[in-house]
């Protein structure tokens, strides 16, 4: 079974599309045809009700890259592209799942989601379906050691991201010491 | 003021200067086409929608201004994507309205339901679904804005029946509120400089100029860069007619069937000027052979096209025209300043040794063969005005069109660059005539092209819009033919037509045409001169041509340019070029 987990060089594009009909077809549409393979997408309204957010994660060189993001900024629709760095980024999914946890081994599950920080939602005789959020990597974590009690069913959000916040002192202040 | 959305619609063009418009109407678009009676714009009735959208691009092409087409649903929105993607390809303006089912059936597998937005989605730079009459204006102007700005291109409008009959206030919008939409036309000054810098400082610099020269109207700014600076000038195929063919610094078309000196200039080159080209693969050859030891200047309005093929070493985002002309400011200040200049009197010599040797050359037929191609072309050249338009499909005519006419002028020559469409020739002529009924205009045409589109000369006989179509009639699919004759061991499938299948000359009389023939070296300037004569209908000649005649040269496909092909009496010349 492949590993769920993004691959190494991965990149993520934040973009920023105006609230339209047919917007994220048309950013489907010029993935496919464009030869561009998607890792994952997640499409949400922003504060502004005129705009929505795309995270698009995608598993390409840089050159690719420079080139999908100049392709996506001609959709007349498409208001700004971030091209997130990993390091730079904070990242965020959510996992849905649910797992067998027959009475032999429900508390090992149990506290499996506790040390995760997540959450049951439904108890079932020998089924539990449990939630967790946090960065992808933790996420990819979580899913590998559920996996030996057996998975159900499972569903992860795709990522969704935004620039992780400047910390760093000013440039100006830099140059003033 | 109220309106329906069909009033609105045909105001709105007619606000945004709309003259003439190409369709044919049905079930769906059928509001739209009440209000045409009483408007000021001139409809023409085509006999297939791929004519009106391929005489919109023609008419695009000749004018600049905007060609405007409009269809009914389903199959008719189906038969105007070819000319859509073709103008999208070639980057031509053009504003296509379609008629759809009524917005309450969509999607409910309706007569003539095609889901025209999401089909032309990828041959579009933009497309609406018009889901309320109030919006028309609004969307009218956006469309006209988005197809003639930036790097230009072809725009959709789908209109739902009920929404052209829905009633809706009447208004004209001073502005377009795109927020993400605004093209770079001024290019960065940082770039402008270094690319000056790199310009003086180079010993074998080519200027590379494509079909962008003549999309921002660069043609004088061109001239001006290339005189100040003493560099040759290669026209790609969609660029011909940008620098005037007999300018001494003028080295014509590059590229798969460019000539020699074009396609080995560039080769050599150690900088490449690239002003509104794309580093088309008929150009590069072999993108990893291509011009090895070139750095390369790239001008472009689109930023994608910068470091999609080539990687640039400068850089411009920007309108070619603006560009080109803070360059030539650029490079006056730099030899204002003193800058030296290399000698370039040693590259300009192997330039000239290369035309001397590789002209553009073919043997003239032997007795009693069939008429040669190129002879035809030299002829009809010769005989007509210097600023006539001249149009063609695609195929071995294109090439030879292309290499054998002199383009002296901007905007005298039509064709299907990107897309390759055959048929394309016909009602890109028709389209032209009517944007510039001043100019002769000539359709080079193939026999398997013209057979595409050839009922659109019933358009033109009905409208008396008189076109002229030179059909090199060789009875085969030409171009397949070369390939397989030179690719395939001369195996050659599915390629021949019959020269007498139809008969041309019935057809073009058919059609309301004058239709003429001509068989010998003697025929051939009688029937132009009396095409050339006649002003007050379409007329067609049936130049019987040599099946066997192939384009040179030729870089066969996949190959490195180096591995250009010349014909066959010159081949005892390679090598001798030298530099």
């Amino acid at each position: 079974m492949p590993h769920p987990a993004a691959p190494e060089k991965h990149h993520i594009l934040s973009v920023l599309v105006e609230n339209k009909a047919g917007v994220l077809a048309r950013v489907a549409s010029l993935f496919a045809r464009r030869g561009f393979n998607i890792f994952s997408l997640a499409v949400a309204p922003t504060d502004d009700e005129r705009f929505s957010r795309i995270t698009i994660v995608v598993d390409v060189e840089d050159k690719t890259i420079e080139q999908m993001t100049k392709q996506l900024f001609k959709l007349i629709n498409v208001v700004k592209i971030d091209e997130l760095d990993p390091t730079d980024s904070v990242e965020r999914e959510l996992l849905l799942c649910t797992v067998r946890a027959d009475p032999s081994v429900r508390s090992q599950v149990v506290e499996m989601v506790q040390i995760f920080e997540g959450r049951i939602l439904a108890v079932g005789h020998d089924v539990l379906t449990v939630s967790m959020e946090g960065n992808p990597t933790k996420v990819d974590d979580f899913e590998e050691l559920l996996r030996p009690y057996g998975i159900v069913e499972l569903q992860r959000t795709g990522r969704v991201a935004l620039r992780k916040l400047q910390r760093r002192p000013r440039p100006q202040a830099l140059q003033a010491s | 003021m109220k309106l329906t959305g069909a009033q609105a619609l045909i105001k709105s063009l007619e606000m945004e200067g709309v003259e003439v418009m190409f369709g044919l109407p049905g079930g769906a678009i059928l509001p739209v086409y009440d209000p045409i009676i009483d408007s000021s714009i001139r409809h023409i009735l085509v006999r297939h929608e791929q004519g009106a959208g391929h005489m919109a691009e023609g008419y695009a092409h000749v004018t600049g201004r905007p060609g405007v087409a409009m269809v009914t649903s389903g199959p008719a929105a189906t038969n105007i994507v070819t000319p859509l993607c073709d103008a999208y390809m070639d980057s031509i303006p053009m504003v296509v309205i379609t008629g759809q089912v009524p917005y309450s059936s969509i999607g409910s597998d309706a007569f003539q339901e095609c889901d025209t937005t999401g089909i032309t989605m990828s041959v579009t730079k933009h497309n609406w679904l018009v889901t309320k009459a109030q919006d028309i204006p609004e969307v009218v102007k956006e469309a006209f804005h988005i197809a003639t700005t930036g790097r230009p291109g072809p725009v959709l409008i789908d209109v739902p029946k009920d929404v052209s009959n829905q009633m809706m206030d009447w208004y004209w919008p001073d502005t377009v509120d795109l927020p993400g939409y605004k093209p770079t036309s001024k290019g960065h000054p940082r770039m402008i400089k270094e690319a000056a810098r790199l310009i003086l400082a180079s010993r074998r610099p080519v200027i590379y100029a494509g079909g962008g020269i003549l999309k921002a109207r660069a043609a004088d700014a061109l001239r001006e860069l290339a005189e100040l600076t003493g560099i040759h000038v290669v026209t790609t195929l969609m660029a011909r007619g940008a620098f005037p063919d007999d300018h001494r610094l003028c080295l014509g078309m590059p590229g798969m069937h460019g000539n020699y000196t074009a396609v080995t200039a560039m080769q050599r080159a150690d900088l490449l000027i690239a002003l509104g080209s794309r580093f088309d693969d008929r150009v590069t050859g072999k993108v990893d052979g291509f011009a090895p030891e070139a750095k390369i200047i790239h001008v472009d309005v689109d930023p994608a096209e910068l470091g999609k093929v080539r990687r640039p070493d400068v850089p411009v985002v920007g309108d070619c025209r603006l560009v080109i002309e803070e360059l030539v400011i650029a490079v006056r200040d730099l030899l204002a300043g003193g800058t030296e200049v290399p000698d370039r009197s040693p590259w300009n010599a192997t330039v000239n040794g290369w035309r001397a040797k590789y002209p553009l050359a073919y043997e003239p037929a032997a007795e009693g063969d069939a008429l040669k191609p190129q002879m035809v072309l030299e002829h009809l050249r010769d005989s007509t005005p210097d600023d006539t338009i001249l149009v063609s499909g695609v195929g071995q005519h294109q090439m030879w069109a292309s290499q054998y006419w002199r383009f002296n002028h901007p905007y005298t020559w039509v064709n299907s660059g990107g897309l390759g469409t055959m048929g394309f020739s016909v009602p890109a002529a028709i389209g032209a005539k009517v944007g510039r009924p001043d100019r002769m205009v000539w359709a080079v045409d193939g026999d398997g092209c013209f057979q595409m589109t050839a009922q659109e000369l019933v358009t033109a006989s009905a409208e008396r819009i008189p076109v002229k179509v030179a059909i090199l009639n060789n009875a085969y699919l030409g171009m397949v033919r070369q390939w397989q004759e030179m690719f395939y061991d001369e195996r050659y499938s599915e390629v021949y037509l019959s020269p007498d299948l139809p008969d041309y000359v019935k057809w073009a009389e058919a059609m309301g045409c004058v239709g003429l023939r001509a068989e010998t070296p003697e025929d051939i300037q009688p029937v132009i001169d009396k095409a050339n004569d006649i002003d007050d209908r379409p007329v067609v000649i049936d130049f019987r041509t040599d099946s066997r005649e192939k384009v040179y040269p030729m870089v066969p496909a996949g190959q490195a340019n180096d591995a250009i092909v010349v014909p066959p009496f010159q081949e005892g010349r390679h090598g001798e070029g030298g530099h």
